[in-house]
């Protein structure tokens, strides 16, 4: 293959037979004794609870629309910025309209809130009356002035 | 070479979708959905189709995959019912495959003359597409943007949470 698709191919085939011999020497050389907890998922040294498998928040749907949306339009820019330089002024503008008009979808999707990220309401805001939690309750004036005078 | 490359393509396409077919996993099928792609971007590519290639590994290896996994992961909320599928119509499936098999295979022999043709030579495809966008195909190059344009504010649209 006298063609640059090769060196693409050689160059992931060279990458799978480095990472492949590197964990063959690996195999070779480490010790093997599992047990039960070496074998549980990592969890900074908590047992692990529950499945792993959680529900993704809707709005990385949302944004992955969009995101496949302007992979196309990347596209269709490949081809024109291999031709772009040698056919001019012309296809600038071409192009500008191409992506004017995908621009209005963005701007319609950025002034609906769809990229906005909906955060959840913070329990411990500003306003927050810290006065019935225990570890926030404010020192007890009349103690610490007795404190002071003892000083 | 070439065919050796070709059948090791073929092998990842294959069994790609083997795994995505029988297993019980809908995530395994999904994952393995990615070597399809992949081994289907090194097929066009042993065709010469360069930008073909690039084009699968950006949007179907690179983007549609990730929808893919989104939409399975955004529908995990109860853990009790494994997400599985089921292939249960195999009988009217293997008609239909054997009839598609039947009718390519029909094709492929009754054409002549498969290794006649010369061969045209190895030529990088992206400038001569990029040429033809630019001049002949403008309209509907831009009527791409446009139907781009609808599918975005259409999708984001269904998929929009409404807080009624």
């Amino acid at each position: 293959m006298l063609w640059d698709l090769g060196s693409v191919l050689m160059f992931m085939v060279t990458s799978l037979v480095i990472i492949g011999i590197t964990l063959l020497i690996a195999k070779l050389f480490r010790r093997d004794n599992p047990t039960e907890e070496k074998l549980t998922s990592y969890e900074c040294g908590e047992d692990p609870v529950g499945n792993p498998w959680v529900q993704f928040n809707i709005r990385f749907y949302v944004v992955a629309l969009i995101f496949l949306i302007f992979e196309v339009e990347i596209v269709f820019l490949y081809p024109w910025a291999t031709v772009f330089k040698e056919m001019g002024f012309f296809t600038f503008v071409e192009m500008m309209i191409f992506v004017g008009i995908l621009l209005v979808g963005y701007a319609y999707v950025w002034v609906k809130g769809d990229l906005n990220w909906v955060l959840p309401k913070p329990k411990y805001t500003a306003d927050f009356d810290y006065s019935n939690v225990p570890r926030f309750k404010k020192p007890d004036a009349e103690k610490a002035r007795k404190l002071q005078a003892v000083e | 070479m070439e065919s050796f490359v070709f059948y090791i393509f073929a092998f990842m396409v294959v069994a790609g979708g083997w795994v995505v077919i029988y297993s019980n996993n809908l995530i395994y099928s999904a994952f393995s959905l990615l070597f399809t792609f992949v081994g289907l971007a090194g097929l066009y590519g042993l065709l010469m189709a360069d930008f073909i290639a690039a084009t699968q590994i950006l949007i179907y290896a690179g983007g549609v995959l990730i929808l893919l996994l989104f939409g399975i992961m955004l529908t995990a909320r109860k853990t009790s019912i494994e997400i599985t599928q089921s292939n249960l119509p195999r009988l009217p499936g293997a008609i239909i495959s054997s009839l598609i098999f039947l009718l390519l295979m029909v094709v492929i022999f009754s054409e002549p003359n498969w290794n006649s043709a010369t061969n045209p030579g190895v030529k990088e495809t992206v400038p001569v597409i990029g040429k033809l966008l630019m001049t002949k195909y403008l309209i509907p190059f831009e009527l791409a943007s446009i139907l781009l344009l609808a599918a975005l504010i259409g999708s984001v649209f269904i998929a929009r949470r409404e807080d009624s």
